[in-house]
């Protein structure tokens, strides 16, 4: 087994979502489930492969360092929660 | 539809045997009639207002490639003051603040842009059953799913309340949905379309592609939406071929059978149809050959290793600070992020995200993530070599025909095992091509894949128009 359940509250901690108990429990199957089918890719070897990130050649793309317009802050507030004036507001942090 | 292509309907309107405007009202009466399909979650009524214009300039000569063609467009793709969902309730109310690059470009072309489709939320799904705006259906059966993600773009295709439509394929959600509704659906290579303006699932995976019941009208939209963009980093410089100009062609291909694909669990009533349209394809002069690509039983389980990691980190950025929901009963900033994303995002979403954390923690990376890496390389040299030898490698798209609503939804292994045939070409980030090719017993659509090297889209179109005119 892969998972159980202190991993599965581990995980949701790190994703940043709340689990209730059911779904807790039905994640460490499932997750369990996949994850054991996952397991099929230690039966190759792959010492001296190389990782592989994006399936195409990437290469550095430049442009002059110029000033063009971006969206402006109405339209980058415009679907915000909750905002005063110019800024996005949040719950307080400290 | 009284037009058999794009062409056909330009040279229709400018002859006054139809008018654009009746065409567009018809579209959205369609889909009006056909609301219990569930294609749309927002249909654009003011699509009739630059209609007139559009008209006027297929009249006059002056016009774009794609000049009243009218196209639905999956909502994950941002258009300027339109909603962009996802089909997730962690985005309803949003709406989109610029064009993506493939929206600036279907509109310089005069295209008319009819509504936004349905999906599997943040399309992660492969039969439009996970979305906050409810089930699709396939139009060809009601009991069935149209396939996912793409599924509300290929059931408006097939359902004829578009002429075409655009969707996007990280591991299948075109040619999927395709296959199922039997329609055309075209994923290009990774790095041809710019994904500027489309909502990020995975991000060396994510393509956008077309859906059309006729394989020019996908080359004609193919050439309009490929093409330099400064906004993408991963877009790559390619030749941009006139591809609906050089469809017909006279060449002979060698086509390849990869072994694995046709071997259990490869519906029988499929592989008949298939080897039928093998035989058609050798006596027009085509050569076929059985090939291997050894590494095929291992793709699911590194595509959705690698997918869900990337995933994780994409939807990372649904926090609810700056926009979409945040939740009410958030006290703290803590509780803000944890709250926000529990009611906002739905199960699936949440499985894959738990799946991407856990195979990116800690003392699994190596295990899963950097392995699954490593296995990528090995699935994309089994392509390399295999295009050695042939043109075009020639597959089923899917295992079996469209499943029925709910029959996979609760195992959420055997809905992965779906895509078998479909993730390979998105870890190898080769382009390839659902052709719609019959119906099986039940009167179920049935498809056929083909796939070529990176940047090849050309033998495809040609070999699809190739089978559509046999």
């Amino acid at each position: 087994m892969p998972v159980n359940r202190e991993i599965v509250k581990h995980i949701a901690k790190l994703s940043k979502l709340s689990l209730t108990d059911f779904e807790e429990e039905k994640f460490t199957l499932e997750l369990n489930k996949i994850l054991e089918y996952m397991e099929k890719l230690n039966s190759i070897k792959t010492d001296n492969i190389e990782t592989m990130s994006y399936p195409v050649d990437g290469f550095n793309v430049f442009r002059e360092d110029e000033i063009v317009n971006s969206i402006d802050r109405e339209a980058a507030l415009k679907n915000a929660p909750q905002r005063t004036d110019e800024f996005f507001k949040v719950p307080k942090i400290l | 539809m009284i037009y058999k292509n794009h062409k056909q309907k330009i040279e229709l309107i400018k002859s006054g045997k139809i008018s654009l405007k009746q065409n567009v009202a018809d579209f959205l009466l369609n889909i009006k009639k056909n609301e219990h399909l569930n294609a749309f979650n927002f249909v654009f009524e003011d699509s009739a207002s630059e209609v007139d214009l559009i008209e006027r300039k297929i009249k006059t000569g002056k016009h774009g490639k794609l000049a009243g063609m009218v196209i639905a467009v999956k909502d994950v793709i941002s258009i300027k003051s339109k909603p962009l969902t996802c089909s997730s309730n962690i985005l309803i109310g949003f709406e989109a603040v610029y064009n993506a690059t493939v929206v600036e470009k279907l509109l310089q072309e005069n295209a008319i842009l009819i509504g936004k489709t349905n999906c599997d939320e943040f399309a992660m799904g492969s039969s439009n059953e996970n979305s906050a705006f409810g089930k699709v259906l396939n139009p060809v059966n009601n009991d069935y799913v149209p396939g996912g993600s793409s599924g509300g773009s290929a059931a408006a295709v097939a359902a004829n309340l578009c002429d075409a439509a655009l969707g996007t394929d990280t591991g299948g959600s075109i040619r999927q949905p395709a296959a199922f509704c039997g329609v055309y659906g075209l994923k290009p290579t990774y790095g041809r379309v710019s994904r500027y303006g489309l909502t990020a699932f995975a991000s060396s995976f994510d393509t956008i592609g077309p859906f059309a019941k006729n394989i020019d009208d996908i080359a004609l939209i193919l050439e309009t939406i490929s093409g330099n963009d400064n906004f993408d980093s991963t877009f790559v410089n390619s030749e941009i071929h006139s591809f609906s100009e050089k469809i017909s062609s006279e060449r002979k291909f060698k086509i390849g059978l990869p072994k694995e694909y046709f071997s259990d669990g490869l519906d029988d009533e499929i592989r008949k149809i298939i080897f039928e349209h093998v035989e058609i394809l050798k006596n027009a002069g085509n050569e076929v050959t059985e090939i291997s690509l050894p590494h095929t039983e291992f793709a699911i389980a590194t595509y959705y290793i690698l997918t869900t990691a990337e995933a994780s980190a994409n939807l990372s950025r649904f926090d609810g600070a700056h926009y979409g929901l945040r939740s009410k009963n958030a006290s703290n900033i803590d509780e803000m992020y944890k709250f926000s994303r529990t009611e906002g995002f739905g199960e699936e979403v949440k499985r894959r995200i738990m799946l991407g954390t856990y195979v990116l923690s800690s003392g699994y990376y190596d295990a899963y993530y950097k392995k699954a890496q490593k296995v990528r390389s090995l699935i994309k040299s089994d392509f390399d070599n295999a295009f050695k030898e042939v043109d075009i490698i020639l597959t089923p798209t899917t295992p079996t025909a469209a499943f029925k609503i709910g029959e996979k939804s609760e195992n959420p292994l055997e809905m992965y095992l779906s895509d078998i045939y479909t993730t390979s070409a998105n870890l190898a980030g080769i382009p390839a091509i659902n052709v719609p090719i019959g119906f099986n017993k039940i009167g179920l659509p049935i498809g056929m894949q083909l796939l070529s090297k990176q940047f090849d889209e050309l033998s495809l179109l040609q070999l699809a128009n190739i089978l559509s005119t046999n």
